[in-house]
């Protein structure tokens, strides 16, 4: 193979990101050196089975994404700002946005909810980790090397250029040769063993971890949301392993299962996909809503209306998530009684959500808000989510959706529902828990700005492309004409101000590391209900020195508050037993990373020995007695001494 | 762990070998038994129904009774989305795509083109 066979060569954008990206890896290798942190790298982050841990390095990887993936928005803004402009050729454009659409869900959305579960999720159950520690880290390296896997196609072999949806036959092996498309099944295949895996572990310590006391209808919102989602995870993630699987052996050794010739069905593949496709989007707005209801809660200082309606809204949704994957192709030609009855299943989702709204709205009814960060995140969504949810019922009318279908409508309204739902909530979640992750808050004024320019640039932006749908513009072009002009120009400035939204975002966060107070109470906003908040910040690696007694209500925290409770009762402190750190994860996972990257060129020898490594490393897990170690009590007591300034005082 | 699985490493190695064996008895079905396709399929399903019988006793501790039904409540639904996948797949790809580009001998099939056929056979809907 030739050496510009392997790099992409001839675009200077590509060159420029080659540079950029050489210039970035230098920087680290250097500042790693020079302050001696290699070791502090490795037995502090790349070996830690610790669920905070774990999760922080989940939203950094998030938070990079969103750069990457934001990047190539911005780029397809350039590209259509002006009619017939020349910045993008046909081949570039469709490249960027299937990036952008791929790593927005796969390794955005996902990761930056994956990776606040992680940190939460435990601390609101009462859980000292994960039920499994190792097969968290596990699933964080599957996730960090599936994204790298990803992101290099393109700089080396080429980006896949089919959309995000990758639909056969267009990605076939005939139509699409070279390893571009064989980058999309693999980076997502080797990130998709995460999580799977998280869905599982997530599952299993909301199960079998709650502290005594906690049933599940005393769990709050969020741990419920992502019990649910664990849920979708398991049975919806299996389906896209087989179909990305399915490909690869129709690419990769010439099978026909979605191929045009020999009897494939190439419609199977969308079928496959969206099976898989629509539960995904549950699996990113649950989480969503469970965040944002208990932020809602937290700063309208009131008991969340209707907890277990929410409840049991969430596990509706869920269910009928599964029943109404046919309404992404009804142009595919089903027919009307097909079509019709997947959108009735479609118009029945808006019930439960829309009870949702209503319970939102009827908390915040009479109660004395208060409006730090998290909640403006949390009140501009309730909103602009009803926009993306209306016209997703539009959509939903099979007989409409003829007109609307590939068309900048439904650019719009998935924006419409994934921006102000999974991204306001991951914001809104990131700023509200910000202390237990990181020990200090974020800052006020700035995020304020952040948030307004965000939201002010998110409804310029994708607002016309409402009208441009209705217009005729088709989705996925790369040049607009002269009649659509205006629409998209506006669209454009509110792309850019998004952007400059997210580098303030960015700013805050570094400014804050170098000036916000460390000294932080546990219940950092002062307001808060559920457990994760009666612990120290930052919080200690076992959590919960002790568990609480008297759960009486969801609102864990209230209940304790009244009580006189805290985590921290000397009398019954005993050791705690903890997992110890492994180097193995990372190192299992960089294997597959090689194997995958083999795969990727079809270099099947350098494969299968990647995959007997694998193995290898599964044996030696196998055979691995360690059995962890203990926290002793006199370290407990010390330390949670020192937490909470000697004694508790919290009011 | 080790009181309630005495036969702990024969259990798994037995259902271990088991399983791969099948899978390569459908491996050798498929690709070079010979016989008709329909015996194919219905050979590939007993030993897909023999293979989730050995995974569910010999891995799945489906005979073992815990503090919680997890095993069942998993288990009836993963059948109810299997079942949605299957009929689901079947209900929505039956329109009538097929290979045959006119004159086939499938049923109904005389419509032109691929994608273009569509709904014409079924309904008469006309959009596209």
């Amino acid at each position: 193979m030739q050496l510009d066979e392997f790099f992409v060569t001839g675009e200077p954008l590509i060159y420029a990101g080659m540079v950029a990206i050489a210039v970035v890896s230098a920087a680290i290798v250097f500042l790693l050196t020079y302050f001696k942190k290699w070791k502090w790298l490795w037995q502090e982050w790349l070996t830690t089975v610790d669920h905070k841990k774990i999760g922080v390095m989940y939203i950094l990887v998030a938070l990079a994404m969103i750069f990457r993936a934001g990047v190539d928005a911005l780029m397809m803004r350039l590209q259509l700002a002006f009619p017939d402009m020349n910045f993008l050729n046909s081949q570039h454009y469709n490249e960027v946005f299937t990036t952008h659409g791929t790593i927005m869900i796969f390794f955005v959305a996902m990761p930056f909810l994956i990776g606040l579960m992680n940190v939460v999720v435990p601390l609101q159950i009462g859980a000292r980790d994960f039920a499994f520690p190792y097969v968290n880290a596990l699933s964080f390296w599957s996730l960090f090397f599936g994204a790298m896997l990803f992101n290099i196609s393109f700089v080396i072999g080429g980006a896949p250029d089919t959309g995000w949806t990758n639909y056969a036959p267009q990605a076939g092996a005939v139509l699409n040769p070279g390893p571009g498309i064989n980058f999309y099944l693999l980076g997502l295949q080797l990130s998709g063993i995460g999580t799977l895996a998280t869905g599982i572990n997530l599952m299993v310590t909301i199960l079998r971890m709650r502290a005594p006391g906690i049933t599940l209808f005393k769990m709050p919102i969020f741990s419920w949301s992502t019990l649910i989602t664990s849920f979708i995870i398991v049975f919806a993630f299996p389906i896209l392993t087989v179909a990305l699987a399915l490909m690869t052996v129709d690419r990769i050794f010439g099978s026909h299962f979605f191929t045009l010739a020999g009897e494939g069905l190439p419609m199977m593949w969308a079928n496959l996909f969206w099976l898989w496709g629509h539960p995904e989007v549950y699996i990113v707005i649950l989480p969503a809503f469970g965040i944002f209801s208990e932020i809602i809660a937290t700063f309208a200082r009131k008991q969340l209306f209707g907890y277990k309606t929410m409840v049991w809204a969430i596990i509706l949704i869920a269910g009928l998530s599964f029943v109404v994957w046919v309404h992404h192709f009804f142009t595919m030609g089903a027919g009307a009684f097909v079509n019709s009855i997947f959108s009735i299943t479609t118009m029945a989702i808006a019930v439960p959500t829309g009870v949702k709204i209503f319970n939102w709205l009827a908390t915040l009814y009479k109660s004395k808000i208060i409006f730090p960060v998290p909640m403006l995140w949390s009140l501009a969504f309730i909103p602009s989510f009803t926009i993306g949810g209306v016209t997703g019922v539009m959509l939903g009318m099979a007989a409409a959706d003829y007109q609307y279908h590939n068309t900048y409508f439904l650019v719009s309204h998935f924006h419409y529902v994934l921006i102000p739902g999974t991204v306001f909530a991951s914001f809104a979640g990131l700023v509200f828990w910000y202390p237990k992750l990181f020990g200090h808050k974020l800052n006020e004024k700035i995020g304020k700005w952040a948030f307004w320019l965000f939201l002010i640039g998110f409804h310029v932006c994708f607002f016309p492309q409402y009208f441009l749908g209705l217009d005729g513009m088709a989705r996925r072009v790369f040049t607009v004409g002269p009649e659509w002009f205006t629409l998209n120009f506006i669209s454009t400035v509110g792309a850019f101000t998004m952007g400059l939204g997210f580098m303030v975002f960015v700013f805050g966060v570094i400014y804050s590391f170098r000036y916000s107070t460390r000294d932080l109470p546990g219940d950092d906003w002062q307001y808060g209900r559920t457990l994760e908040w009666a612990t120290p910040t930052p919080v200690p690696k076992y959590n919960f020195a002790t568990l609480p007694e008297n759960v009486r209500t969801h609102d864990t925290l209230i209940d304790m508050k009244e009580d006189g409770e805290t985590t921290f009762d000397e009398k019954k402190l005993e050791s705690i037993h903890m997992p110890s750190y492994t180097g193995q994860p990372f190192i299992m996972m960089a294997i597959l990373f090689f194997a995958s990257f083999a795969l990727v060129f079809e270099w099947i020898t350098l494969a299968v020995i990647g995959l007997i490594a694998t193995i290898v490393m599964m044996f030696i897990r196998s055979f691995d007695y360690d059995e962890g170690y203990h926290i002793e009590v006199d370290e407990l007591r010390e330390n949670e001494r020192r937490a909470r300034g000697l004694d508790d005082d919290r009011e | 762990m080790a009181k309630n699985n005495k036969n702990y490493p024969i259990n798994h190695i037995v259902g271990f070998a088991l399983s791969i064996i099948l899978t390569i008895v459908a491996a050798w079905t498929a690709l070079s038994s010979g016989l008709p396709t329909m015996w194919i399929i219905i050979a590939i399903m007993v030993l897909a129904v023999i293979q989730a019988g050995i995974q569910l006793f010999m891995f799945m501790h489906i005979t073992e009774s815990g503090a919680t039904n997890a095993p069942w409540n998993m288990i009836i639904h993963s059948a109810v989305i299997a079942s949605i996948v299957i009929a689901g797949s079947l209900f929505t790809m039956s329109f009538g795509f097929t290979h045959d580009h006119g004159g086939g001998d499938h049923e109904g099939g005389s419509a032109p083109g691929e994608e273009e056929q569509q709904d014409t056979e079924h309904d008469g809907h006309e959009g596209h």
